[in-house]
């Protein structure tokens, strides 16, 4: 079903607060990871303002649908997230990685309101992600699991471990999501270490893959709907998108992969926020 | 002569038994499962078991979703790729989460035999141990190796349980108590405590028996519960017979004897000797052969009690 242009507008403002979320706490941090955290905006907007069926007020909800995010640096863009859907208040967000937060500096799963699963440590989601969706199928559950991965992630060898069992097991109740914004800490993937060509390599370990736009919130739900009428086989939606989107003097550059913004620095990418 | 049987044996039995009373246990295994003995599950309950092929970091975070999505996983492989080629996984998603699956190790330590050090997982409970809320139970025969099981299931939270590959006697009643923290006494002695696990227990007994003949009487502890350790036994015992012998089937660092060395340097020092392996790898050979020439036997544990008896005395 085609989406209203009201409801895109929606979405695509709620895109731009979870984008100023994320410059601010991560400034008032003085650490973290921007780069990654802005690039999969629209892919959390589509999960978790249209797809997910969650319930804030029961986050542990037996029947909700599973969202894991494996690129767990990525941290800031989730808990804007799941702040603006009212799983814990906005303001908690400002204190992101200081001394007893909820907020760790990596998810962690027993401290914050609608994190599934801790993670941090790269290639380790999908397989639990497949863990979930083997239960999910054990007991005839209608409800999906979504993952997130980093395109550098899949340089974890795990990661093709896990792509290889999901299709094994026919886990059709799994979609993940690829946020390929080719740069990694060190540099661009393919310098670093290629992992390409991805979307060639998801096929071939027996994935049905849909290539989007993952700036594009309507095409990033499309293959979401189309994701869950394909039986037989687990899908994986690869999402072409720019590391640090939305504030021009992070996009495409991989310095901004770990780094904070200075107080000038977050002013300047709120004022392009706006 | 006590009956002899492999606890990886009593195991497969008493995963059947879990399955059949709860119907959330599931069973994985990385390849395997004939050696395991985790193929028994799967004859039975074919749709709650997953070979996850030879992938052991992979199956532990698949027992980790498992486990969040409300399964009682059992995670089976050989100690050393357990421990070792999964630990990450397991530290930083299972422990970390505190996720409710349980690790079934078997081919513990270097009575592996012929297949070498690669498949000799000497190391595994100091890796296991150091782990923030892990719990590390070492069953010591098949009488105990159910028990061992059970109280795992029964546990919310991680747990790494020890097995061994070969045919080992059995010591224990099946009336014995098994309770997670605890240790069980076999034999009362007032001139040293032996304080074994897994394999090693058996030898423990035969080494009391010979120390009587010789002038001492030596308590025999076991050690089942790793960690957490029965605390108080060990303060007791040592109080009261004031030396003290491990005797595991594992390095000596880091494993039961280092946890008793602790407990023992802040509550209660007293001489302490390990029968463990000492700063090597195994290799090849017959159990028998590979446990005499890491000194591994219950002569190893009568000259450990002798020299731990003479030291009280200086």
């Amino acid at each position: 079903m085609a989406l209203s242009s009201d409801k895109i507008a929606s979405l695509q403002s709620r895109a731009k607060v979870i984008r100023q979320h994320i410059i601010r706490m991560i400034g008032k941090a003085g650490s973290g990871h921007p780069g990654g955290s802005l690039s999969a905006v629209e892919i959390l907007v589509a999960l978790y303002f249209h797809k997910l069926r969650i319930n804030h007020k029961e986050p542990k909800w037996p029947d909700r649908d599973r969202f894991l995010m494996s690129k767990g640096h990525a941290a800031p863009v989730w808990y804007a997230a799941l702040a603006e859907v009212g799983f814990f208040q906005v303001k908690e967000l400002d204190s992101l990685r200081k001394m007893g937060s909820t907020l760790q500096g990596h998810p962690d799963m027993k401290r914050t309101p609608g994190v599934e699963m801790s993670s941090g440590s790269l290639g380790q989601g999908l397989s639990i992600s497949n863990g979930i969706a083997m239960a999910g199928k054990l007991d005839n559950k209608p409800w999906r699991v979504y993952a997130l991965l980093g395109d550098g992630e899949c340089q974890e060898g795990q990661v093709w471990e896990a792509a290889m069992s999901a299709a094994h097991y026919k886990l059709d109740n799994l979609c993940a999501l690829l946020d390929f914004n080719g740069l990694q800490i060190d540099g661009p993937i393919e310098k670093v270490m290629s992992p390409l060509p991805l979307a060639d390599k998801w096929a071939a370990f027996g994935w049905n893959v849909i290539t989007v736009d993952g700036h594009n919130i309507e095409e990033i739900i499309a293959a979401l709907d189309k994701a869950e009428t394909i039986k037989g086989k687990p899908t994986m939606i690869v999402c072409k998108t720019v590391k640090g989107k939305g504030v021009s003097f992070m996009e495409n550059r991989h310095e901004w992969h770990g780094k904070a913004p200075n107080p000038q620095q977050v002013e300047a990418a709120l004022r392009e926020l706006q | 002569m006590p009956e002899l049987k492999c606890t990886r044996e009593a195991c497969g039995n008493a995963l059947v038994e879990l399955g059949r009373a709860n119907k959330d246990i599931v069973v994985l295994s990385a390849d395997l499962a004939g050696s395991t003995k985790a193929e028994d599950f799967g004859k039975v309950f074919p749709e709650r078991f997953f070979n996850m092929g030879i992938a052991e970091a992979n199956m532990m975070n698949t027992a980790a979703g498992l486990a969040a999505a409300g399964k009682i996983p059992f995670a089976t492989t050989f100690a050393i790729f357990a421990s070792g080629r999964a630990w990450e996984q397991i530290r930083n998603t299972i422990a970390y989460g505190n996720l409710n699956v349980k690790i079934i190790a078997t081919h513990g330590g270097i009575s592996v035999g012929p297949d070498g050090a690669s498949h000799q997982g000497i190391e595994d409970i100091a890796l296991m141990r150091m782990i923030p809320g892990m719990t590390v139970l070492v069953p010591c025969d098949a009488v105990e190796t159910p028990k061992a099981l059970f109280a795992a299931s029964e546990y919310k939270g991680p747990v790494y349980v020890r097995l061994a590959r070969l045919k080992i006697p059995i010591i224990t009643q099946l009336t014995d108590s098994f309770v997670i923290g605890k240790f069980n006494v076999l034999k009362e002695g007032a001139d040293a405590t032996i304080i074994a696990c897994g394999v090693m227990v058996a030898p423990a007994l035969n080494a009391a028996e010979t120390l009587i003949k010789e002038g001492i009487k030596a308590t025999v502890i076991n050690a089942y519960s790793i960690k957490p350790l029965d605390e108080e036994r060990i303060i007791s015992y040592a109080k009261k017979t004031g030396a003290i012998v491990t005797a595991e089937e594992h390095l000596a660092t880091g494993g039961l004897g280092s946890a008793v060395a602790d407990i023992l340097a802040a509550n209660c020092p007293a001489p302490l000797e390990m029968v463990a392996i000492k700063d090597r790898f195994g290799q090849s050979g017959e159990p028998d052969e590979l446990m005499k020439e890491y000194r591994l036997t219950s002569e190893d544990i009568i000259k450990a009690a002798k020299k731990a008896f003479a030291r009280k005395k200086q």
